[in-house]
């Protein structure tokens, strides 16, 4: 992010010296200068009457000789303008409001505190003045509507105001991972998914993920209860409860995590977990959405599962027990349902990988995965 | 794709045949798909006492239906058409499933009748009816909308016409209402809760790998930085043509709703942006524009090829077709994902080239508030292959514009042709105007900011008064004045295009005090989030309003921290853009301020009473994007 920041700092400083370069060649080029005005200097003195007449005269010609559309149709709409009766306001006649009652207009081009060279009759108004300082008046603690309705009838009116703007709770359920794996050996299923309900700073969020092997059952089952609330443009701190069905007997922790956008749009995540036996467990995410076209996206997807103590119960080792390194490619045949396919490597790690080997497995799988991603 | 426009166009001709009057009332008679203008005796509701009713019906557009909300039983509502000076007396009835409103959108009325529930009455609830009465005060283009939930997405808006008093100082022979929306087949509630939980997913523009090896759109240095910074350069709009589709008076693309001229007539266009989410480029090739108004106030006219009309904006433009042929109207979408279009010809059943939609545009640093970057040209590189456009691109029979991709340039100011000589010079393709150096400035003595320490894009000491929390994700570290530079997307199109700064208000300004004091509000915001506000604070979240005195003249510098346009809309008064125009400073109800920008206006606080002050962006608004403003006299702030 840095050399962006040098350069933007580098260009904008540029910039504050260039305004001296665009006046010596634009000769008149003033900051809120408008060039587009006639200079206050040529005071025209075309009455309106003859304009008139000149602009009917020319009309007539220019329709005949001219038919085409888009060429020397300059002014022509406006020169048969019609001249209110009365008023001194010459301006409804665009171009000529130099006149008389305009010596304030003639600074129009003019921003506050702009003095014009030479000529003092040129005394900025209207819009070109500088404001004042004087204070704000207070907050008025009534509603105006009270005066013509009952405050009974605006009440309610004015509690579904607030929340017609702005604080309408939501509601999503995601699902990221609903897959079959097929791999080596008995084939299995995998889900990760959440559902969530709230405003956009509090929500309550349940997640639930898994996998299993068919005709075995459910390896693993996991469900947390969590309350999250936006600490940050892009990041939730999440705070809740997990408990496991499988592998049994189940077990309970207190969980404590941070999920959100990381610089360079990278999905992350990661939590700790305190179990009711004292074990603590830590895991960790990262997602990344490469777009490869409008609806073909590619999620490279890291997991890395740690624990702080051996779990042998659970089979899971001290330090980084497992990681999934996977990859799917998904088509969104609309934003809410895409079917995807994808590769996924599970290997567990250290004395993770020891716990598997006595019980007989192997400590790696690849699996080919299959599987829908979707949200309502 | 043909099949459908072709039956479409089939059972309109039948419905000619049969005289008009068969004609179905799909939508108002002032906006039949063959319309001959509304010069001719006015097929719309006008007079004292005007009785309008809401209730739900089917709407067809390009021969698929939306569930909409009728007025009078069409979509979008009757033109209502008024005179400077009458009283009006508006009966709503609500026949709705739910409560409703209108809101009456640049019209100075009292505020009890502004039609904002909540702020300026209860709201209408269903199956009753409420009386609107006010005076006339004023002439020109406007519109009126719901103002309750997403009801306004529904469709529940429509024109409404001012004829002043006196003479109308801009000369023309037939008029006609071009009023643009954003129509979908989903509902505001479901667009609103997508838009929650997937911002960004309605854009199928993005910038992808399969452009990055195309060599398109940003290349991987670029890319890095953005990625670096969670920022999305393709983030243009938050509703796309994905979901939209883009119509004229009710009539989609394929529709083509016409508008008759007789060759040589100068026929004004009152174009007016009803769309909820959309900001329209909009353009006639072939035929220059005359911009005579702004937000329904008279401006000097000035002459341009195109424009940029912010939601809830309005302007009219007179042309004057001198050739027996058809001219196609064309309002693209600010991110091109798609256009609504309609056609401008001597007989009805003529047509003339679509032009393709453009590449849609990429955010740049200066929309990240970093002044100055704006002067290092990106070399555009194309879009990105995969990007998807909405069904009107299928219209396409041109090509795109000839001369897009070189500079743009001003519009022309019109009279004076000599006095403009050197203007017009000066600035086309010049991209430093005295705009940008007058932006500078304030930047400057605004921030302070030329240490580098506060280009970080979220240091809250360039923003003090802004809450510290998750819904501020950037605060522009050196926001400029960018009213002189052309609309996103409008920097490369190789013609004329409008600026802010074009505008100059045909008659002086009522009030030419100078603002006794100034007040910032910043337009903060997180895309990640969708989180919209002001200042860092929701609507929802219990926001103080912004306090004036009656009668207090006070400028107001609109700071906009986000990367986003946000067309800042005030009810109940008029503003003074402060564009370097002194006394003729153009009045407007409502202004885009660009993404990094800072739009900055005088306002005479002269109605008391509460009044809605919002983002015109639907969602933004229903995100929380919103104030009250209190007026009121001295010593009576209760």
């Amino acid at each position: 992010m840095k050399p962006v920041l040098l350069l933007a700092a580098a260009s904008a400083m540029a910039v504050t010296a260039n305004p001296a370069a665009a006046q010596s060649m634009q000769g008149m080029q003033v900051p809120g200068m408008d060039m587009s005005k006639p200079m206050p200097a040529k005071k025209r003195a075309a009455p309106a009457t003859s304009r008139r007449k000149t602009a009917v005269a020319q009309k007539r010609p220019a329709t005949k000789a001219e038919p085409k559309p888009g060429h020397d149709s300059h002014g022509d709409p406006m020169k048969d303008m019609t001249m209110p009766a009365e008023g001194g306001e010459t301006s409804s006649l665009p171009d000529m409001n130099m006149t008389a009652d305009h010596d304030g207009a003639a600074a129009s081009g003019m921003m506050p505190g702009m003095a014009m060279p030479a000529s003092g009759q040129l005394t900025p108004s209207g819009t070109d003045l500088p404001p004042g300082d004087a204070p704000p008046p207070p907050v008025p603690t009534d509603h105006y509507a009270d005066r013509t309705y009952t405050p009974a009838a605006m009440q309610p009116a004015r509690a579904m105001f607030r929340h017609e703007n702005g604080g309408e709770p939501f509601s999503q359920v995601m699902i990221n991972l609903a897959e079959l794996q097929v791999h080596d050996g008995r084939d299995g299923y995998r889900w990760e998914g959440e559902g969530w309900f709230g405003s956009d700073i509090d929500r309550l969020v349940v997640k639930s993920e898994g996998e299993g092997t068919f005709g075995k059952g459910v390896d693993s089952a996991e469900v947390q209860g969590l309350y999250s609330r936006a600490i940050g443009p892009y990041f939730d701190l999440q705070a809740g409860v997990r408990h496991d069905f499988q592998p049994s007997p189940t077990q309970t922790f207190a969980t404590l995590g941070i999920e959100g956008l990381a610089p360079y749009q990278f999905d992350v995540s990661g939590a700790v977990f305190l179990s009711t036996k004292g074990d603590l467990l830590a895991r960790t995410e990262g997602t990344y959405d490469e777009r490869i076209t409008q609806r073909l996206i590619l999620q490279p997807r890291v997991e890395l599962n740690f624990a702080a103590q051996d779990v042998p119960r659970d089979r899971i080792g001290a330090g980084l027990s497992n990681a999934e390194l996977g990859v799917r490619l998904r088509y969104e045949i609309s934003r809410q349902f895409a079917p995807y396919i994808g590769v996924s490597y599970t290997a567990k790690v250290g004395r993770s990988a020891t716990f598997a080997r006595q019980d007989g497995e192997a400590p790696h799988s690849t699996s080919l995965v299959l599987g829908i991603r979707a949200w309502f | 794709m043909n099949q459908p426009i072709d039956r479409r166009q089939l059972l309109r001709g039948a419905a000619l045949a049969a005289g008009g009057a068969a004609l179905t009332n799909w939508t108002p008679a002032w906006a039949r798909s063959v319309s001959s203008g509304i010069a001719a005796p006015l097929p719309s509701v006008s007079g004292e006492d005007i009785a309008l009713e809401l209730a739900w019906r089917t709407a067809t557009i390009d021969g698929r239906p939306f569930r909409a909300i009728g007025i009078n039983g069409t979509t979008p509502g009757p033109l209502i058409r008024l005179r400077e000076g009458q009283e009006v007396r508006l009966q709503v009835r609500n026949a709705l499933d739910r409560s409703s409103s209108i809101h009456w959108h640049g019209l100075l009325v009292p505020p009890q009748y502004d039609g904002v529930p909540g702020v300026s009455f209860p709201g209408i609830d269903a199956g009753t009816t409420f009386l609107y009465q006010f005076p006339i005060r004023q002439a020109g283009t406007y519109w009126y909308h719901s103002h309750t939930g997403g009801q306004e997405q529904s469709g529940l808006h429509g024109p409404i016409v001012i004829d002043p008093v006196g003479a109308d100082p801009v000369g023309y022979d037939r008029e006609h209402v071009v009023f643009l929306s954003d129509n979908s087949q989903l509902s505001p509630e479901a667009i609103f809760r997508r838009m929650k939980l997937n911002p960004g997913g309605m854009n199928f523009q993005k910038e992808t790998l399969a452009g990055l090896l195309a060599g398109r759109d940003q290349p991987e240095s670029e890319r890095l930085k953005w990625g670096g910074m969670r920022m999305d350069a393709a983030d243009i709009s938050d509703g796309t043509g994905s979901i939209y589709t883009y119509t004229i008076n009710g009539y989609g693309p394929a529709d083509n709703w016409t508008a008759l001229f007789k060759p040589g007539e100068r026929v004004r266009l009152r174009i007016i942006n009803g769309s909820s989410m959309t900001i329209f480029n909009v353009r006639i090739p072939g035929l220059p524009l005359v911009m005579v108004q702004a937000d329904g106030q008279n401006i000097r006219p000035v002459e341009t090829d195109e424009f940029q009309v912010g939601v809830a904006e309005t302007f009219d433009a007179v042309v004057r077709p001198r050739e027996n042929c058809a001219y196609t109207l064309v309002a693209e979408a600010v991110d091109r994902s798609g256009m609504a279009r309609a056609t401008l010809a001597p007989r009805a059943g003529m047509v003339a080239a679509v032009p393709l939609l453009r590449p849609r545009p990429l955010a740049t640093i200066a929309d990240m508030g970093m002044a100055g970057m704006a002067m290092k040209a990106m070399t555009p590189r194309g879009t990105d292959p995969t990007a998807e456009q909405n069904r009107s691109r299928l219209l396409a029979s041109g090509p795109v514009d000839a001369g897009f991709g070189a500079p743009s340039k001003r519009a022309t100011p019109l009279g004076d042709m000599q006095g403009m000589a050197m203007a017009s010079q000066g600035t086309s393709g010049m991209k430093m105007s005295g705009g940008d150096m007058a932006g500078m400035d304030m930047a400057g003595s605004k921030s302070g900011a030329m240490d580098m320490a506060s280009m970080s894009m979220r240091d809250f000491k360039n923003a003090p008064q802004v809450a510290k929390n998750a819904g501020v994700s950037t605060i522009a570290p050196m926001p400029q004045d960018r009213t002189g530079d052309f609309g996103q997307g409008l920097e490369n199109v190789g013609h004329r295009v409008l600026v802010y700064r074009d505008l100059v208000a045909l008659d002086r300004n009522p009030d030419v005090r100078a603002p006794s004091r100034s007040i910032d509000v910043h337009l903060t915001g997180n895309m990640e989030r969708f989180m919209w506000s002001f200042d860092g604070v929701k609507m929802s979240d219990h926001a103080a309003p912004i306090p004036f005195r009656n009668g207090e003249r006070v400028r107001v510098n609109l700071v906009n921290d986000t990367m986003m346009a946000h067309p800042i809309h005030l009810h109940g008064h008029f503003y003074e853009l402060v564009t370097g125009h002194g006394d003729h400073a153009p009045r407007k109800h409502t202004v885009v301020v660009a993404p990094g920008g800072i739009v900055t206006f005088d306002l005479t606080a002269d109605a008391p009473g509460d009044w809605a002050f919002h983002c015109h962006l639907l969602y933004h608004m229903m995100a929380g994007m919103m104030r009250v403003v209190t007026v009121r006299k001295e010593g009576d702030e209760a």
